[in-house]
């Protein structure tokens, strides 16, 4: 039994998961890091290395910082959608990787056999989804804006996060480890209060950066597609 | 390097430190959507109570965001955030470095 003195955010653990499942988290999560290692040089030359890390920083500090949902519940942020709007779907991948993978070896939040499904779950279905789902709607909004940017960036958030759950919902239910039809409502419907949160921080995150640096969010569109 | 991008990575890094150490300590303890779920669900026991994670050295030295020779919670906590914040920021650094380095673009 997980017995925690203080508790902080906390990932799918060890146990949970099959094998099966474990291993297609593995791979998935390996398969898209290799493409978006491969795909690096379509990003902005405007995502420097510091401007990078100084993302992942933010991100991990913000993942620290649980925040109270309703009865006796916490939510803490994702940061992917983030991520991917700031430096672009590629880098933002490598960061929610590194992020994770710092956050389950150096201080057992999450499973290290988990640690595949975690960054699938919460990284990287923020960094692509959420991002598809972004352009979709600037495209859709008007790219030019700060409240279609505003709008854009809000729904995806949420969006990745309430599609996060699912997954992770499946994902337990095909390990067997509890009932789809029990798991799927619990999670979404927590996931849809804890998205408000992911929209909020990640709209407040995007404003901010775009009044000083607006040519890094305006109408990002990769190099070659 | 341009001026407005020296002061976006100042102030991000700033404000990752200030919420590491200041907010996090704060944060709150309730557990989150996944643990409430598998609580009221009852499978919160199938996690492992030995995971792998514990079996590196990290181990000896942190008890999840818990400095372990720093017996004042919230300092302990303040701490962990520093030393993860950074080892996210010098990591990703020295991986986006690498990786950029190899794509076929300037590295401004």
């Amino acid at each position: 039994m997980l017995h925690l003195p203080f508790h902080l955010a906390m990932h799918i653990p060890d146990g949970y998961l099959s094998l099966p499942v474990i291993i297609c988290g593995w791979a998935i999560a390996a398969g898209l890091i290799t493409l978006a290692i491969l795909r690096l040089g379509t990003e902005s030359p405007r995502s420097t290395p510091l401007l990078v890390a100084t993302c992942a920083a933010l991100i991990f500090a913000a993942q620290m910082v649980n925040f109270p949902i309703a009865d006796g519940t916490s939510g803490h942020v994702l940061g992917g959608t983030l991520a991917s709007v700031l430096l672009g779907p590629w880098l933002g991948c490598l960061v929610m990787a590194v992020v994770f993978t710092v956050q389950a070896v150096v201080f057992q939040d999450g499973g290290i056999t988990a640690l595949g499904a975690n960054i699938v779950i919460m990284g990287l279905i923020g960094t692509l989804g959420g991002f598809g789902l972004y352009q979709l709607l600037r495209n859709f909004l008007g790219k030019y804006s700060w409240l279609s940017l505003s709008l854009s960036v809000a729904i995806a958030a949420w969006s990745s996060v309430v599609g996060g759950s699912m997954v992770c919902a499946v994902a337990l239910a095909v390990s067997g480890t509890v009932a789809l039809e029990l798991v799927l409502p619990a999670m979404v419907s927590w996931h849809l209060l804890i998205g408000i949160g992911e929209a909020l921080i990640s709209v407040a995150v995007i404003s901010f950066v775009g009044r000083s640096y607006p040519e890094l969010i305006s109408s990002r569109q990769p190099v070659n597609n | 390097m341009s001026n407005s991008t020296n002061r976006l990575i100042k102030v991000g890094c700033g404000t990752a430190l200030v919420v590491a150490t200041l907010l996090s300590p704060l944060a709150s303890s309730d557990p989150d959507g996944l643990d409430r779920v598998a609580t009221d669900l009852k499978f919160a026991h199938k996690a492992d109570s030995k995971p792998l994670a514990q079996q590196l050295p990290f181990y000896q030295v942190f008890e999840e965001y818990q400095l372990k020779v720093v017996s004042t919670q919230k300092i302990s906590t303040a701490l962990a955030g520093i030393i993860g914040t950074s080892a996210s920021f010098g990591l990703t650094w020295a991986i986006a470095k690498l990786m950029l380095k190899s794509a076929p673009q300037e590295d401004t």
